[in-house]
């Protein structure tokens, strides 16, 4: 892997460490995201792909005892998300998060959409219309939604919800998007359909996302992370993940003998 | 072991099923009993207080003769002294539910508080109103007064507000929480946005639970000093003795109507006692008629929040 080829880091990871109370979930991560690339965190369940994708968007501040170690440096303006001067909410404007379950707020449509939005004070009916709709169109459900915006999210069926959920995210223009198993409750048309949408989102912000599926991580992403009991195994591009693993341990799990 | 055959398999589901049909029997027994009890009492009290249903029973004010004293000053005294216990204890209530479960640390002193929460639940009625003749009757020179009698029924239900409003909040699923943070919002604006909002239907339960207990309560009133005959209405907004405001009725002195109950019941004429039966019957309907809001509201409210 020569450096020369990489296109511009968004983000890195830098000696991260992660414990919840005492016990330590990140051992000593580093990593780089690059710039409006798909990256696929794959590994057994519990090795702490979760938990590593929640600290870019400092998610673990909301609950007490949870403590970081090293850097999350975020790009272009070198930012430490993770240093106590930056405040949480600061970094998740810019970074966004879709769940593993959907998680619609029992509001309209529309307003699911225009939250982010008027959490950042907007509040002109123009600018929102306009960038709810923007935002529905770029999770491929506006088609389905335009009629029916002021109804209930929850009316909307699981896949729809999801991508409903991408809407929101989508909304505020983040510039990284965190993806936590968005497909592990949806059907398999539903998820072709949010698979069809990360790549086309790619053109506009960086993705990382979380996934259980080889098949999946394949397909959507240029580069995979394995981790192992809160390690970063191997980081590579995709094809040359998959195709030829360096690690003994990569290998056993993507080829089926453990996870 | 063997397989069960057919027949065993019927019969073990069959013995299952005995013991449902038992166990539903006894259920429906026991509630019968429950139900019956409250029939009982409010036919008892309509059936005695019968007489008495008539409009002058509501517009008359307390009188030495039993058949023309009605309980206007009564149920307008419950009336006003219950607004202002809703309006001094639901936000305080709401707003100390809140803080416990979205803002305040989990550390020993938080731990303190909530422990002492529920032991304030546990409080004899009688020592609230022991603690506001000494605060707000004298201290702070409320009187005998409606705001006194409002703020002592509100820290007497502050208890059952402030739990019910951490069941809601409790309730709603740490996604939304997230969900909302995820966005960018601060802890208030995900208060003000979902916590809230989705936590209504339970608050809004709390709080006519506590309304209803206030209603009915008779000790902490007598011990701050509610007249037991009045025959006046407290002044309506601008009509008091000049300068009048909109709240000069909150330094009025009044009456509740479990205290008309008592009054009545205590007399020696026997005549009261129909008095006090229509005006129990009353008083019942007052209760159960802001339990069936109470259920009507949630009903509604619930309808559009669904995880
Ligand atoms: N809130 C928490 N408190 C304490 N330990 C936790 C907490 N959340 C996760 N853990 C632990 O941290 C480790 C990593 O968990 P994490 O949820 O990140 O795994 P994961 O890779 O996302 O697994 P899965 O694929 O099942 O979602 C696990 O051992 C888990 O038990
Ligand atoms: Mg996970």
């Amino acid at each position: 892997m020569q450096i020369h080829d990489n296109p511009a880091l968004k983000a890195e990871a830098r000696n991260l460490n992660f414990f919840y109370g005492e016990a330590k979930a990140l051992k000593n991560i580093n990593m780089p995201i690059y710039d409006k690339k798909v990256t696929a965190l794959i590994g057994p369940s519990g090795c702490g792909k979760s938990t590593y994708l929640r600290s870019f968007n400092r998610m673990h501040d909301l609950y007490p005892g949870n403590r970081y170690e090293g850097e999350i440096r975020f790009f272009p303006d070198n930012t430490n998300l993770l240093s106590s001067e930056v405040d949480p909410i600061e970094v998740r404007m810019r970074v966004g998060m879709v769940f593993q379950k959907p998680n619609p707020f029992p509001k309209s449509i529309y307003e699911n959409v225009a939250y982010g939005l008027r959490v950042r004070g907007e509040n002109n009916k123009r600018v929102l219309d306009d960038k709810v709709e923007h935002a529905l169109k770029g999770a491929a459900i506006w088609d389905e939604a335009k009629d029916r915006l002021s109804e209930l999210a929850s009316n909307l069926s699981g896949g729809q919800q999801q991508r409903l959920c991408i809407a929101r995210a989508l909304a505020t223009d983040p510039e990284l998007l965190l993806f936590d198993e968005p497909t592990s409750a949806l059907d398999p048309i539903a998820t072709a359909a949010i698979e069809e949408l990360v790549h086309e989102l790619k053109k506009r912000v960086t993705i990382l996302i979380v996934t259980h599926n080889m098949q999946q991580a394949a397909r959507v992403s240029d580069y995979t992370a394995y981790m192992y009991l809160g390690e970063m195994i191997e980081f590579g591009k995709t094809d040359e993940i998959f195709i030829k693993p360096k690690d003994k341990r990569t290998e056993d799990y993507i080829t089926g003998r453990m996870g | 072991m063997q397989p069960l055959t057919t027949e065993q398999i019927r019969a073990v589901i069959a013995r299952g099923k005995l013991r449902d049909t038992i166990f539903k029997a006894l259920g429906i027994f026991c509630l019968a009993i429950a139900l019956l009890v409250i029939v009982a009492l409010i036919a008892d009290m309509a059936i005695k207080g019968s007489e008495r249903f008539t409009l002058d029973f509501f517009l008359n004010f307390a009188s030495r003769r039993a058949a023309q004293a009605g309980i206007l000053s009564a149920w307008v005294g419950s009336l006003l002294v219950m607004l202002v216990t809703a309006l001094a204890a639901v936000p305080l209530g709401v707003a100390a539910g809140l803080y416990l479960e979205e803002y305040a640390k989990r550390n020993w002193l938080t731990h303190i508080i909530e422990v002492n929460i529920s032991n304030l639940a546990a409080v004899p009625s009688i020592v609230y109103g022991l603690l506001a003749l000494g605060i707000f009757v004298y201290q702070f020179g409320f009187g005998q007064s409606i705001l006194s009698a409002g703020l002592t029924l509100a820290l007497l239900i502050l208890p059952i507000i402030i739990v019910s409003t951490r069941e809601a909040i409790r309730a709603i699923p740490a996604m939304i929480r997230e969900g909302s943070m995820a966005v960018g919002a601060t802890r208030w604006q995900t208060c003000r946005y979902h916590i809230i909002p989705y936590a209504m239907p339970g608050i809004l339960t709390g709080v006519i639970i506590g309304l209803a207990r206030a209603i009915g309560e008779t000790a902490p009133i007598i011990t701050i000093g509610a007249l037991t005959f009045i025959a006046f209405l407290p002044p309506a907004p601008f009509t008091g003795e000049p300068p009048a405001g909109l709240f000069d009725w909150v330094f009025a002195p009044f009456t509740v109507m479990p205290i008309q109950i008592f009054n009545w019941t205590s007399r020696p004429d026997p005549a009261f006692e129909i008095n006090a039966a229509a005006a129990g019957f009353v008083l019942m309907v007052m209760v159960l008629s802001m339990n069936a809001v109470a259920i009507y509201l949630r009903y509604k409210m619930r309808k559009n929040i669904k995880w």
